[in-house]
């Protein structure tokens, strides 16, 4: 026999034999855990799954033989970090974020053409309802905007403030970032609360959109009927092309959520909410950037650019551009 | 994978098909984390803030209003999926407290569930924080009775892990994730390492030699109580338990002479040896004795007739 002489029991043989390579593996884990994959040299990489390997084989052998309660618990544990080492998915969040906005959002949205058309319906029904009510009896106006919303923008209004409003400079002493900023909070919020209506079955999201599409309609048709009708628009598409795509994009995620409670299909609600929920969280999640790009947009272009023609161009632009991203990585699909 | 109801571990599969089985974390242990990691969160926007109020000095003015607005939601919602994409699944605080966020379907942890996970904190933590900081400014509004339901449908997402049974919070339930405690264990020194030829030569070994039915008396979970009373340290208090057990263990197993004090230990490690070399060797055969046998044997443990 060796210098170690053979022992008694085979579980303390077994772990005389093995000991060395768990310790081993245990040093590696520390450092991984510390100061993640990349401190490894290239010996002690290809030795990271030789060694997992092994230790989950000693772990099934110790739960066999071995009734030291102690050693299976030490080996549970050193399996278990080694498989989160081996297959923890770390990446590099850069890389992520940008996989993320090159493929999977506009293919996500793909996907979901029928709770887009949805979603898109109700707010465009809403615009149109809006605004053909508010043309022919200009008093509901009062009932589809809100009093914080309108300001000083009602059917009393003369026209000349209507027009100055829509080539107003920004107000003295307030910075147009503060502005942006505070926008930009507060329409994400809406997005990310469209997600939580979800919740309700998805009919309080096409509630919220129908409404906003009123309130908008009943704006248009104020400014229509004092002949701005088309300067309305020039002022409000540039960015609301972009804001409005955004929300909508929302109410499409709370639609994909509310769907999931509703009609969960062959799967459980938990386990249709577990793979719907998450692209319709991804779909807010991308959702959140374009409302600080249409922020950006409201308080800054909007004071740079006087000219109707101007404005009207820049929003064509913009709409091209978000047809022609949401088009993208078709091929990538393919292929 | 299955996951029963009110189970508080998730087994994930190993390459070979070994069953790692994770233990979930408590609700204290992840309150702590969270706590450490908005701690960090607060420090950081002030530092952040400060450092540029210093090195831009007056010309900031009231950009630093907009400033804080921005630096305090992108750390509010970049801090956690940056830590846990880039750390495998643990934040600061969660690396700290020896948690990790993993997949429950036991795959790669990948960055959109992390994402997801991340993105209902909003709804779950930041605004019931503010419902409580100031009750009756979220609704200026309203009247006071319609503010106080308002304001406890937005608690609704803080308290969302105590209405399911498996304590998740909403944002786990959607990304498909899951958090789990990794409490390090250490290996603690081998109880038996006794090699078979020093037992050739008479040793004090020889002195404690347990009969099969005496060591018959016992099972695995006593054996593993009396595997954790050898591995304790400590010193003081432990001599009385020790002694306590000897003479618990003479009357089970019907021990002719009793042991004096001193030797206690002696006594319990040579019984603890020979008591797991007996049940090593049952299991092996495939009879895993889990519990103890009722009653005592006799003075000389010859009494009982061997089954």
């Amino acid at each position: 026999m060796n210098a170690g002489g053979r022992f008694e029991l085979r579980s303390a043989q077994f772990r005389h034999e093995r000991q060395a390579s768990w310790q081993e593996l245990e040093s590696l884990l520390k450092r991984i855990e510390d100061s993640g994959l990349a401190v490894l040299s290239h010996d002690e990489l290809t030795q990271l799954p030789l060694l997992y390997r092994s230790a989950i084989g000693s772990l099934s052998v110790a739960r066999a033989i071995s009734l030291d309660r102690n050693l299976v618990q030490y080996l549970t544990g050193l399996a278990q970090r080694a498989h989160l080492a081996m297959y923890s998915g770390r990446r590099r969040p850069v890389e992520g974020v940008v996989q993320f906005f090159a493929r999977r959002f506009p293919q996500l949205l793909r996907s979901f053409r029928v709770p887009f058309a949805i979603a898109f319906g109700s707010l465009l029904a809403g615009v149109l309802i809006g605004y053909q009510l508010t043309r022919h009896s200009p008093d509901r106006y009062y009932g589809f905007v809100p009093e914080a919303l309108a300001q000083d923008r009602t059917p009393s209004t003369p026209t000349a403030q209507l027009r100055a409003i829509l080539y107003s400079k920004p107000r003295q002493g307030v910075a147009l970032d503060v502005f942006a900023s505070f926008l930009f909070d507060h329409n994400a919020r809406i997005g990310i609360s469209c997600l939580a209506l979800g919740f309700a079955g998805g009919v309080p999201v096409i509630l919220l959109l129908f409404s906003n599409g009123l309130t908008l309609g009943a704006m248009a048709a104020l400014y229509a009927s004092r002949g701005l009708g088309g300067e309305f628009w020039a002022w409000i598409l540039p960015h609301g092309v972009t804001e409005l795509l955004a929300v909508v994009l929302c109410g499409t995620a709370g639609l994909v959520f509310g769907a999931a409670i509703l009609f969960p299909g062959s799967l459980s609600r938990l386990d249709r909410l577990r793979t719907r929920g998450r692209d319709a969280g991804l779909l807010v999640l991308g959702a959140v950037p374009m409302f600080f790009f249409a922020a950006l947009f409201e308080s800054f272009f909007r004071s740079l650019s006087q000219e109707p023609s101007l404005r009207w161009t820049v929003a064509a632009l913009v709409a091209t551009g978000w047809v022609l991203y949401f088009a993208s990585g078709r091929e990538a699909a393919r292929g | 994978m299955a996951e029963p109801a009110g189970a508080r571990t998730v087994d994930v599969l190993a390459t070979d098909g070994t069953v790692l089985p994770f233990e979930q974390a408590g609700l204290v242990e992840r309150c702590a984390a969270l706590c450490v990691d908005q701690v960090i969160i607060f420090a950081a926007t002030g530092i952040m803030v400060l450092g540029a109020l210093l090195v831009l000095g007056g010309a900031l003015g009231i950009h630093v209003l907009s400033l804080m607005i921005v630096i305090n939601f992108v750390l509010r919602n970049a801090y956690f999926s940056f830590f846990e994409v880039r750390g495998g699944g643990a934040t600061p605080g969660k690396h700290w407290l020896r948690l990790r966020v993993i997949s429950r379907d036991g795959g790669a942890l990948q960055p959109e569930q992390v994402l997801v996970r991340n993105l209902t904190r909003e709804f779950e933590v930041f605004v019931p924080m503010s419902v409580l900081a100031a009750p009756q400014g979220m609704f200026p509004d309203l009247p006071p009775w319609a503010g106080a339901l308002c304001s406890l449908w937005l608690l609704v997402g803080a308290l969302f892990p105590f209405f399911n049974p498996r304590r998740f919070r909403l944002g786990d339930l959607l990304g498909g994730t899951i958090v789990v405690s990794m409490p390090r264990i250490e290996l603690r020194p081998e109880l038996v390492a006794a090699p078979v030829e020093r037992r050739s030569q008479p040793t004090t070994d020889t002195e404690y030699e347990f009969t099969s039915v005496q060591l018959g008396q016992y099972g695995i979970d006593q054996l593993q109580v009396l595997e954790d009373l050898l591995r304790v340290d400590d010193e003081f208090e432990h001599k009385e338990t020790l002694v306590a057990v000897l003479r618990r263990v003479e009357a089970k197993i019907g021990w002719d002479t009793p042991t004096p004090e001193a030797r206690a230990g002696e006594f319990l490690a040579a019984f603890y040896a020979q008591l797991r070399r007996h049940l090593e060797q049952k299991a092996l055969f495939g009879v895993r004795q889990q519990h103890k046998r009722e009653g005592r044997l006799e003075r000389g443990g010859r009494s009982e007739p061997p089954t």
